[in-house]
């Protein structure tokens, strides 16, 4: 988008919500400014026709002197009320806007695939919400009311100053273009710089948190001189490329401020030459010219100021429009997800109330369709790339109940295929039937309702325990949460906790250990009751002793339902109904346990140890 | 704390006064501008004197491009000595944090330390600027404009020295009211982020449980928070300018009510009362811009304290006096040591124990045990709370740290590998290390098996955190870049665990054969792991449950028994 449109785009944004307001704005400025300027103009004839006259006077009558100033202090007091008035109108105009496009921000970023959370880098996601909507806080702030008053003035000024001498004028606009072509040089320059800073100080970022992040590797390895160094040629990077957009941003003033001078000066040689030796310009209209010359120069600097702010604010802007412009996840599926009664009959009929049965509800016939936890997939193809598969013709199924495992090495698809059943990801060719229901026609949300995901990482939010473990189901009771905590073996930890249940969870749980993190996802999945489960490595950062304990209960939590487990463990997968063999996106074998490991092939291979898994 | 911060200013002091000095010369400048500009009007055109104009524009020709001079000047040295004290900043905190132990390290968080080298040191950078460049300016052209006023009339002067200390007050009263609820909305925007965080890195778990609708509710509060602090804040702030120009105005009114007088009496010519009310705006406006520098200053000083606090902080681990600079061998004794991160909670409770050089110990025991954390005390990544540990018969306090750290190469539990080449990775062990010795370690811990079927073998580019290895991988490559090192001791903390049971038993054969002489130290979760150690640790709650060979603790100790049948039980029945 180029930068044109961005301010196009943003000020419809702005237009959209506050149109009265920005009118009246609009309205306060002008009138602010240009009694502003007839305050200092009316100063002239104050003196010219007020107080000159009453000079050398021996008891000079004030009334009309007085009466003056009184209609000078008059229009001031219009001047402050419409300056406030502007001033506080700005900042609702700002505040609102800011808060409205946080708000659009986040709400389509949580319609956006999981593709987007992958091709994008999650610093840089975070960023749009502070760093480029503070940046567009000034702009909309400070930039714009000030690019209106000096725009309003200059083309008085302009104005003015045409009706008082053409030649002069010229004159003006020759110096004026000069100043011009300085300050876009050096805006540009600066710009430059500033964007080539931003880049050096991610770089700085990130490598300063390489380092942090490994301090202990480093420490380990005595090799605090080597990061020592690198840092600094980075810091000698980052030094050179601030220094260097902050030197242009400080002398674009003087630089432009004393152009205007200059400008001042030849128009004073030159009005004055006119004045003096030939008739067409009188001596007050030269004064006056050059007066306004002074403000006119003036008024160009300070809008040359805005020029690095309000080419931030539009590269801020940009990106923010990129992430509201990215492409949602389509939901075209229409079958949606009803609780349901079983009639004498056999037949099942809705119910408003939770049941305990599930079924899908087809919107057009009305028809229900229990559910049952039924997958297969029919000769599926996936690519996270175009042309590259990731998987390849996979055809399996699970029948309700049925707990079925991958296994593969990492890159072999395993994760991927979990990623298919709840459409994280989209399949290139093939069907995915669950109840026998093609999945694309289901509603995504009721979907991924029916699926409980643990994953490897666990991801909890800030909150008590309570609240995350409820994460999946709101309305869950106390009870229950701690039912499926006991269930998950996770309540001897938590009892342990100085809050108990109600300890707040910050920094993504940075105060428990990955293994206790684990065994909070499983509780969470366990109060979500899914009738479908699927079970990333959810239990790989647990210890072995633990995990014996865990089992139990997970076995229970398993107890008839449909599982999918993906598991480096392969203890914990033995006794599986089937277990799926993939080896670079294809099934290579498929069996029970006893049934692989008599075939002596690939599953043998790695359950004896002789490959390596994750 | 200033004066702390103030150190690192060093080579960049002489710019910072030059800034000063050019600033002060341009104020001048900038005060004699708007005279000539007039007097230009009011002596060369209205008398239609051209010489005059003449005269005149030349002075202000001179004056002018003087100016921009100056102007040009102070902002390049400006620029130069503020991101020159940046740099150095960021380079005094950076090296500090290189002394920092585990302990310091953990203090802070590590996203902590990075939003203080970056963003605090920025905050601070503007301040510094703003302080050299304004600072400066405004109180200047604040006296030189005053001074100016006094000579032409002097009751006049006493119109601003009304005004000036009103509005001084007006703005410090706005700004330091102001200066809370800014701060609240900075503490708001952290929550935004952590919002925005949670959701970024757990999207996964918020599409699968379907709760984007209560996370955009969540969001929206926050949100709506730092809406209404702002507004609250700003509405403050956006009075101001309406009291700037007030302020402006009633002076202009005042002195035109009182100047008139003068002016009708003859004290006071109609020039001079228009310089009055030019200089007018100046006086003000230099006090608006201290307000601003006073508002910069007051939000930087978190950001001030922040760094401080890392330039401040003692490392705890640090050399003795006369640091012995040789570990001759890999002998280590603990004498009833004990350790607690937090006073009065001891994690290992009177250890003693001798380690043989050259032996092979493994260490298993459930979560809590404190096994990585006995481990540590070793190469003096944490002190002893009390008792000792002695490697080679001398106390690891005497030794210099980066001997101590060179013999003991500890394969930590949570690995990282850094952005750079495999080869450069390996290379953190030995600087130097030839290729033919990067392949040696690399056959010892099985390395090589991977690495020959990498297209760029020693030259492939590992991506930040290794993410493009497999854990089992990267674990090996771990073990190749601390073998590097040619260590006495090696400790695996819990380094196999993604290593398969094959490669596993190869890496501590090898072990064996190559590195007989280097003390061997093995922590695991599985058995197999540490099965053919010639001795065991098990550790129970920070005490020695049991020290003895693999064999006994299998007719003797339960919790060892325990471990192995709950693993070895599973497999049998396999195969």
């Amino acid at each position: 988008m180029s930068k044109k449109h961005t301010l196009l785009r943003l000020l419809k944004y702005i237009l959209s919500k506050f149109k009265k307001q920005l009118v009246i704005i609009v309205l306060a400025i002008i009138i602010s400014s240009i009694c502003h300027v007839y305050g200092q103009l009316f100063l002239q004839t104050l003196i010219d026709d007020y107080i000159t006259p009453l000079i050398g006077e021996e008891n000079p009558i004030y009334t009309s002197l007085f009466q003056a100033i009184g209609f000078m202090a008059f229009i001031y007091v219009i001047g402050i009320f419409t300056t406030w008035l502007y001033s506080r109108l700005t900042v609702n105009v700002s505040q609102g806007v800011l808060k409205q496009i946080r708000d659009d921000m986040f709400e389509h970023m949580e319609t956006l695939p999981i593709r987007y959370f992958d091709d994008n880098n999650h610093g840089d996601i975070m960023s749009y919400y502070i760093n480029d909507t503070d940046a567009l806080r000034e702009m909309i702030s400070q930039s714009i009311p000030n690019c209106i008053a000096n725009g309003v003035l200059i083309i008085a000024s302009f104005i003015s100053m045409l009706t008082l001498n053409s030649y002069l004028t010229m004159m003006i606009i020759l110096g004026v273009s000069i100043m011009l072509v300085v300050a876009r040089y050096i805006g540009k320059k600066s710009a430059t710089y500033f964007i080539a800073r931003q880049k050096t100080v991610a770089k700085v970022n990130a490598y300063i948190e390489e380092m942090i992040d490994g301090q202990k590797v480093i420490q380990v390895f005595t090799h605090e001189e080597e990061s020592k160094k690198k840092f600094d040629e980075l810091n000698a990077e980052l030094y050179e490329n601030t220094k260097n957009a902050n030197v242009y941003a400080n002398i674009i003033m003087p630089i432009m401020g004393n152009i205007g001078y200059l400008v001042y000066v030849a128009i004073a040689i030159l009005g004055g030459f006119l004045a003096i030796k030939t008739t067409t310009l009188s001596v007050g209209a030269i004064a006056s010219f050059l007066l306004l010359t002074r403000g006119f120069t003036m008024h160009i600097n300070q809008l040359s100021q805005q020029y690095n702010s309000i080419a931030l604010a539009l590269a801020g802007a940009n990106r923010i429009f990129e992430l509201i412009d990215a492409k949602s996840e389509k939901n075209e599926g229409k079958i949606t997800l009803v609780n349901a009664l079983r009639k004498e009959d056999g037949s099942l009929k809705e119910s408003n109330t939770y049941t305990g049965i599930w079924a899908w509800k087809n919107p057009i016939s009305k028809e229900l369709t229990q559910l049952k936890g039924d997958i297969r997939f029919d000769l599926v193809d996936f690519s996270y790339v175009k042309g590259k598969k990731v998987l390849d013709d996979i055809s399996l199924y699970a029948k309700p109940g049925q707990k079925i495992a991958f296994v593969g090495a990492t890159g072999a698809g395993k994760t991927t295929i979990a990623n298919l059943i709840n459409r994280f990801y989209d399949i290139d060719e093939g069907t995915i039937l669950y109840d026998g229901i093609n999945i694309k026609d289901i509603n995504k949300n009721d979907l991924r309702k029916s699926l409980g995901m643990v994953l490897q990482d666990v991801n909890l939010f800030t909150g008590t325990i309570m609240e995350n473990l409820r994460y999946g189901r709101e309305n869950a009771s106390d009870e229950e949460c701690i039912e499926a905590a006991k269930l998950a073996n996770a309540d001897k930890f938590i009892e342990k906790l100085p809050n108990g249940y109600n300890t707040i969870i910050t920094d993504n749980g940075n105060n428990l250990s990955q293994g206790e993190r684990q065994l909070l996802a499983i509780a969470r999945c366990a109060v979500s009751n899914p009738p479908v489960m699927i079970l990333d490595e959810a239990t790989s950062s647990i210890d072995t002793r633990t995990e014996k304990d865990v089992q139990d209960g997970m076995d229970k939590l398993m107890e008839g339902r449909t599982v999918f487990v993906i598991a480096h463990r392969l203890s914990t997968i033995r006794n599986a109904k089937a277990i799926i063999v993939l080896e670079n996106g294809k099934i290579i074998e498929r069996g029970n346990h006893e049934d692989l490991l008599k075939a002596k092939g690939k599953y043998y291979e790695l359950y004896t140890g002789a490959f390596e898994l994750s | 704390m200033i004066k702390k911060i103030l150190k690192s200013v060093r080579e960049y002091k002489l710019g910072s006064i030059l800034t000063v000095v050019f600033i002060s010369l341009e104020v001048i400048l900038d005060v004699l501008i708007p005279i000539l500009m007039t007097k230009i009007i009011d002596e060369g055109i209205n008398p239609k004197n051209l010489n005059i104009v003449f005269i005149i524009g030349g002075i202000l020709v001179l004056v002018a491009l003087l100016s921009l001079l100056f102007g040009y000047l102070s902002g390049t040295f400006a620029a130069i000595s503020s991101s020159g004290f940046a740099k150095n900043l960021r380079h005094d905190m950076y090296y500090k944090i290189q002394e920092y132990s585990f302990e310091n390290i953990e203090k802070f968080f590590s996203s902590s330390l990075v939003t203080r080298l970056t963003t605090d040191v920025n905050n601070v950078q503007m301040t510094y600027q703003m302080l050299i460049r304004i600072a400066i300016r405004a109180p200047m052209m604040f006296l030189f404009s005053l001074l100016m006023v006094f000579t032409i009339h002097k009751k006049l002067a006493l119109v601003f020295l009304i005004i000036a200390p009103i509005l001084g007050f007006l703005l410090l009263y706005i700004a330091n009211k102001a200066h809370p609820l800014f701060e609240s909305v900075f503490h708001t925007y952290d929550d935004l982020n952590n919002r925005v965080q949670e959701n970024v890195r757990g999207i996964r778990v918020v599409k699968s449980y379907v709760q984007e609708d209560t996370e955009i509710s969540k969001f929206k509060e926050i949100s709506n928070k730092i809406y209404q602090n702002f507004m609250k804040a700003e509405k403050l702030v956006a009075l101001n300018t309406p009291i700037m120009r007030l302020c402006i105005y009633s002076s202009i009114i005042l002195i035109s009510y009182l100047g008139s007088r003068f002016v009708i009496e003859g004290s006071l010519s109609t020039g001079e009362l228009t310089g009055v009310i030019t200089y007018a705006a100046q006086i003000l406006n230099s006090l608006m811009m201290l307000s601003m520098v006073y508002v910069t200053c007051i939000i930087s000083i978190p950001s001030m304290e922040r760094i401080t606090e890392v330039l401040e902080e003692k490392p705890t681990i640090q050399n003795g006096k006369k640091p012995i600079k040789e570990v001759e061998n890999g002998e280590i004794e603990f004498n009833h040591m004990s350790f607690s991160y937090v006073k009065g909670k001891k994690v290992l409770k009177d250890i003693n124990l001798t380690i043989k050089s050259g032996e092979m110990i493994g260490i298993i025991g459930g979560i809590g045990s404190s096994k990585s954390t006995l481990v540590n005390l070793i190469p003096r990544l944490y002190d002893v709370t009390s008792g000792s540990i002695k490697i080679a018969g001398k106390d690891v306090r005497d030794y210099d740290i980066k001997v101590l750290r060179d013999s003991v190469a500890v394969v930590l539990q949570k690995n990282v590998l850094f952005s750079g080449t495999i080869k450069e990775n390996l290379q953190w062990g030995k600087k130097d290390a030839t290729l033919d010795e990067i392949k040696k370690v690399c056959d010892i811990s099985c390395c090589n098996e991977f690495i020959s079927k990498l297209k760029d073998g020693y030259d492939t580019y590992i991506d930040q955190g290794g993410t493009n290895v497999s854990g089992g991988q990267k674990q090996r490559l771990c073990i190749a870049r601390a073998l590097l090192k040619s260590p006495k001791i090696i400790i695996l903390d819990d380094s196999t665990s993604a290593v398969d049971t094959k490669t596993d038993a190869m890496i501590r054969k090898s072990f064996r054969e190559y590195i007989p002489e280097v003390t061997k130290i093995i922590i695991a979760q599985r058995i197999s792991s540490i099965e053919d150690c010639d001795r065991v640790i098990v550790l129970d709650n920070g005490e020695i449950s049991d020290f003895d060979t693999p064999k006994n603790l299998l007719k003797h100790n339960k919790i060892y028994q325990e471990v192995y049948y709950s693993q070895v039980k599973g497999s049998d029945s396999n195969e």
